[in-house]
């Protein structure tokens, strides 16, 4: 039988997606861990990205960050990550294995697209604009939050879709430092020779990684529209 | 009478010790760490050269037909959303556990960032300078190599180095085919537990990271002597 045909097997089989450690099980651990350090680094980053861009200072602080984030590999960090003392790769409640490391890693991956969107955001809203709502004799709150902010959403949520992307990437390989995630049926899977396994778990993340995809940009292009005015 | 005692102190490598940094190491297992990095170089130049190949008539005909634009664009981004470690696996079946599977990869995820370079670069051209060179009787192809691509180096250069620097940290992950460079070397470490080799790998990959990055910008400032005169610091 071809590769495609026991990848569509074990893709159709049941028992692949239901039970402990199954395709459903690692794919919930999977989001879930998603949508926790997405939560974390958006708490994070946003209030101190959208600050420093109203203040317009520490615009090295958000090209480095970003620059520092595509040198460092996602590997090698889980991996210092998981061989140190702590985090180490205890188990984490319902985030699994190493759960507690992986969870740093996504956050601080998330970090860069979400630091450097919002910061740009704020800072390209046009200077005869923020005269205008000066000369208005508006506060630098009131600046902020009806001028700034809703100028600034579309590239901030840009930033977040990027960042949701990157964190849904982490988590897969997290599985390389026998993290948690669909990732570890795929290492499982290259390791024992069992091929279609590995393959099929792929084909489930790279097809819930274009869902989020494309859900995230039909968010932003419903925020999008009422400020759509911009050209 | 003296008791057989250890003479040497084990090495800061040694399963007891276990220093992250070990110089002793990098003495011992130069040769392997050379090999890694030799591959892990050939594997990310390669996928950026094949990305870079196939972005040129990629772009060339979304500009021609600009409906393709958006088509190409959105299957590239639908692409790049796919993480690597799957990515790979979807490749085996026709490429199998080769460096192959992950140069292809890898040059796909740096056509998504070339793509947009390209497209962006050409379209950073003034309009009056291609006005003048279609006046003084340039030819659509001499036009795109002569006038177009020269002033779109600045841009597609930025966009060269932000592919190089990913692919360099994306190539580790190629350790799930058994080619990954500088991955395999963590990968191990990971399974013995081995801090000084994970820390030498992962260092030796920024370094590898920042000097490509560094080559490029001195790759641009030759090919473009005329941005320097304007003093502004090319990004």
């Amino acid at each position: 039988m071809t590769l495609f045909g026991l990848t569509w097997d074990y893709l159709t089989t049941a028992s692949s997606w239901t039970g402990d450690g199954a395709l459903l099980d690692r794919l919930v651990e999977q989001l879930l861990l998603t949508v926790t350090a997405l939560g974390l680094a958006l708490v994070v980053a946003l209030p101190l990205a959208l600050w420093l861009g109203h203040l317009g200072r520490g615009g090295f602080v958000a090209v480095n960050v970003s620059n520092m984030g595509r040198a460092i590999p996602t590997f090698a960090l889980l991996a210092v990550l998981v061989t140190a003392d702590w985090p180490g790769p205890a188990y984490f409640g319902p985030y699994g294995r190493a759960g507690l490391a992986t969870l740093i890693a996504l956050g601080l991956f998330a970090l860069p697209p979400l630091v450097t969107n919002a910061y740009t955001a704020v800072r390209e809203v046009p200077a005869d604009v923020l005269e205008a709502a000066d000369g208005m004799g508006m506060s630098g709150a009131q600046r902020f939050w009806r001028v700034e902010l809703p100028l600034a959403l579309p590239l901030v949520l840009s930033g977040v879709r990027l960042a949701l992307v990157q964190v849904w990437a982490t988590a897969t390989i997290a599985a390389l430092v026998a993290g948690p995630g669909v990732g570890a049926i795929i290492v499982s899977g290259f390791a024992r020779n069992h091929y279609s396994e590995g393959i099929g778990a792929a084909l489930v993340v790279a097809v819930v990684a274009l869902l989020l995809e494309i859900a995230a940009a039909s968010a932003q292009r419903i925020v999008r529209a009422p400020v759509g005015r911009r050209p | 009478m003296t008791l057989v005692a250890a003479t040497t102190e084990p090495s800061c490598y040694s399963a007891f010790v276990n220093e992250w940094w070990c110089a002793q190491y990098v003495e011992d297992r130069h040769a392997d760490i050379i090999a890694a990095t030799t591959e892990h170089l050939r594997i990310t130049v390669a996928a950026v050269l094949l990305g870079l190949v196939l972005a040129f008539p990629l772009a060339l005909l979304a500009r021609r037909f600009p409906r393709l634009e958006s088509t190409v664009l959105g299957v590239s981004t639908g692409l790049y959303t796919i993480p690597s470690l799957a990515l790979f696996p979807l490749l085996v079946p026709f490429t199998g556990l080769s460096a192959t599977t992950v140069v292809i990869g890898l040059a796909v995820y740096a056509l998504t960032i070339l793509v947009r370079g390209l497209l962006d670069g050409l379209r950073s051209v003034p309009e009056e300078v291609v006005e003048s060179a279609v006046g003084l009787g340039y030819g659509s192809t001499r036009l795109l190599l002569k006038v177009q691509l020269p002033l779109a180096l600045p841009v597609l250069v930025a966009s060269l180095r932000v592919a190089t620097v990913s692919t360099v940290a994306l190539t580790t992950v190629g350790t799930l085919v058994s080619y990954g460079g500088l991955g395999d070397l963590i990968s191990h470490a990971v399974q013995r537990n081995f801090r000084a080799e994970l820390v030498t790998a992962a260092v030796l990959c920024v370094v590898i990271a920042l000097v490509l990055d560094v080559a490029l910008v001195v790759l641009q400032r030759l090919l473009t002597p005329w941005t320097r005169s304007t003093g502004r610091a090319t990004r």
